[in-house]
């Protein structure tokens, strides 16, 4: 009973990325319509980021998680403003083709002059050690990594679906027309939410840098599970994809206990019969 | 009509004479650098495999005798079917007659039928698993650089030793897993230990912490980690995150490579015991290859084994085309004449092929220094002593290769 306890907890860290990591997917889809395939490659560039910033500028995690978001979101709003913004009415396979390619370059970017097996990134001081919880021993830094990623899951709920930010932005996808008549900005606006999305990437990319090795292709074998995260919450739906991310995190962390050679697959299975039952995912609008 | 009788004579006997001396001098050699070029294997072998293998040709020195040997590289993306249709294709189509590295034991094992099929040279480096010269061994393929039997044996038996006779395992849920594996439980069991329990868990996992927990609960004095590149470092890293050598227990990396203890870097790395059978800082000859390796390798790293034992391998190979004096195209032929000739490399030193295509040479434990003990960026092993060639691989009567059942 203890181990089980302990895995499940296993499972809600590993949910916390994957909750922060849909997220940014869910708000992309959900304000810009674009299925956003380089999500995972800019996961991957915030972690490196959060690497260069240590190891040629010698600043520290704590400005890293502030930093490396608005690099990378900076990044992701050239790429919106130079590549994006032309698909917009478009099919969402465009920008499905588009993102997908642009992964693939930044990947191999990376890959061609950091190689493939990655770069070593410490935990930070304040966060080193761990604490015996009498079913398992709980690395603190893994403790704060679930505490850190609900607060900002949370605080992006919030902005998205309580604020007049918020309620302009939802208004700007539904018409922008009309919204553009009441002299909102809309391009910008659409601008700004790719650059925040990205930025939730960027940071879970930080957060995990201490845990994972920064590697080029970290994002590529995360991405997959996020897509299916997302696709089982519900396209574009926030609180969705962030109860969804947690609750697969603990699916996969209790298939790892039980059955542990699934456990790369027990997302798609469960992607499977949830599509089946119902179509648009479980907190999914129809179209 | 007489007149072309004759001259169809000549040119018959023109035609017999040119085709005659063609195969005579027959001297060219193509070479296939099939491997991991973009994957979790890539920095341990990948386009290294391929900088050894152009080296090995310029220092052969067979070019300036009228060879001509020409060298091709490919990704198999640590898939079987990849890996054997890129195979297929280079036989077929671009006339390859030899191939070399092909890391990730499922990826090789597939690729050995193939070579034996299209009766090729296949010098394997880079897979891990015993099983390419024992049950599955073949009269065209040979097994250069280090094998899991000898992991088994040289690390497993050195834990055992030291104490640690109660196993847990984390193996990676594929051929070289399962190899080494199974290798390491004879070793323990052999040696008066006990597995307690083991996970398999998926290849190119990032989240090792369910399963450490369950090594952990085990209470097993080693966690035997028989997995590879970059599932071997996650697990390390996440190990030590989550208290496991300081609650006592002990980390068995079964296979571990110098990328690796780079990417883990050697505050955590440190105290790992593991072998390997090449190491850049060895000897002056390991060092002066390592040199003009670097230099030209993009990433400026020294090789790992896996890439040495391409360049030993293709010496070695180079050697017997030479005493054959021409017409490489008969594999097992090749490879017969590769086991006839003693190696000797600056790399690995002096060895021999044996009859089941096993490579046997020396094979190091190693130990990773403390951060204060590392002079350099890559100062990274102490030495903790040496196996005997002829005692690190499986001893010929244990083999199971048909070849040796006459």
């Amino acid at each position: 009973m203890q181990a089980l306890y302990a895995q499940l907890l296993v499972g809600l860290i590993n949910g916390s990325f994957y909750a922060l990591l849909s997220l940014g997917l869910a708000v992309i889809f959900g304000m810009l319509n674009i299925i956003n395939f380089a999500h995972g490659a800019l996961y991957m560039m915030g972690a490196f980021v959060a690497y260069f910033l240590l190891n040629l500028g010698g600043i520290n995690y704590w400005w890293a998680l502030i930093i490396a978001p608005v690099v990378v979101g900076i990044f992701g709003m050239i790429l919106e403003r130079t590549m994006l913004q032309w698909l917009a009415g478009l099919d969402h396979l465009y920008g499905l083709l588009l993102t997908f390619g642009i992964a693939l370059i930044v990947q191999g970017v990376f890959q061609n002059y950091f190689g493939s097996s990655g770069l070593p990134y410490s935990i930070p001081d304040q966060l080193k050690g761990g604490v015996n919880l009498g079913f398992m021993f709980l690395p603190v830094y893994r403790g704060w990594v679930v505490v850190f990623s609900l607060v900002v899951c949370l605080a992006t709920w919030f902005l998205i679906e309580k604020t007049q930010l918020g309620a302009y932005l939802r208004a700007a996808t539904e018409n922008p027309t009309l919204v553009r008549a009441f002299g909102i900005n809309v391009p910008r606006m659409i601008t700004l939410t790719y650059g925040l999305g990205v930025g939730l990437a960027a940071l879970a990319g930080v957060l995990s840098a201490p845990i994972n090795q920064v590697r080029p292709l970290m994002g590529a074998d995360l991405i997959i599970v996020v897509f299916a995260v997302v696709v089982i919450g519900g396209m574009g739906s926030i609180m969705g994809s962030i109860i969804t991310g947690f609750a697969l995190g603990v699916i996969e962390g209790l298939t790892k206990y039980f059955y542990p050679e699934a456990s790369n697959t027990v997302v798609f299975v469960l992607m499977v019969v949830v599509l089946l039952v119902k179509p648009t995912g479980l907190t999914g609008r129809a179209a | 009509m007489k007149n072309t009788i004759s001259a169809l004579l000549l040119g018959t006997a023109l035609v017999l004479s040119v085709a005659s001396v063609a195969s005579a001098d027959d001297k060219t050699v193509k070479i296939g650098v099939l491997s991991d070029q973009s994957g979790l294997y890539a920095d341990l072998a990948g386009p290294g495999s391929t900088l050894a293998a152009q080296m090995a040709i310029e220092d052969s020195g067979l070019k300036a005798k009228g060879w001509t040997i020409d060298l091709i590289s490919g990704d198999h993306q640590n898939k079987p079917d990849i890996g054997t249709t890129i195979a297929r294709q280079w036989f077929d189509v671009d006339k390859v007659d030899t191939i070399v590295d092909v890391p990730n034991s499922g990826v090789a094992l597939a690729v050995n039928n193939v070579v034996k099929e299209k009766n090729g040279v296949y010098i394997n480096s880079g897979a891990a698993t015993s099983d390419l010269t024992n049950a599955q061994c073949s009269p065209n393929t040979v097994h250069w650089t280090y094998d899991t039997y000898m992991l088994a044996h040289a690390t497993g038996q050195a834990l055992v030793k030291a104490g640690g006779d109660t196993w847990f395992f984390l193996t990676a849920d594929y051929a070289f897993g399962a190899a080494l594996e199974r290798d390491t439980t004879a070793v323990v069991t052999a040696n008066g230990g006990k597995v307690v329990g083991g996970v398999k868990h998926p290849l190119n996992t990032a989240d090792f912490s369910s399963f450490l927990l369950q090594a952990q609960a085990s209470k097993a004095k080693i966690i035997g980690l028989a997995n590879a590149g970059g599932d071997t470092t996650n697990s390390i890293k996440q190990a030590a995150e989550f208290g496991i050598v300081k609650g006592g227990q002990k980390l068995a990396a079964l296979l571990l490579f110098l990328t690796d203890v780079k990417a883990i870097g050697l505050e955590t790395a440190q105290g790992l015991n593991f072998t390997e059978t090449f190491y850049w800082d060895l000897n002056d000859k390991t060092r002066a290859f390592s040199k003009r390796f670097s230099e030209k390798l993009k990433s400026g790293a020294p090789p790992t084994m896996v890439q040495a034992g391409v360049y030993a391998g293709l010496l070695h190979y180079f050697k017997a085309l030479e005493a054959l004096g021409g017409n490489p195209h008969d594999g097992a032929k090749v490879i017969a004449k590769m086991k006839t000739i003693p190696t000797d490399d600056p790399l690995f030193g002096k060895g021999e092929v044996e009859a089941n295509g096993r490579v046997t040479h020396d094979a190091y434990l190693f130990e990773v220094k403390k951060p204060s003990e590392s002079k350099g960026p890559w100062d990274f092993y102490k030495l903790v002593g040496t196996v005997p060639g002829n005692q690190a691989f499986t001893p010929l009567d244990k083999s199971t290769c048909a070849l040796l059942k006459k």
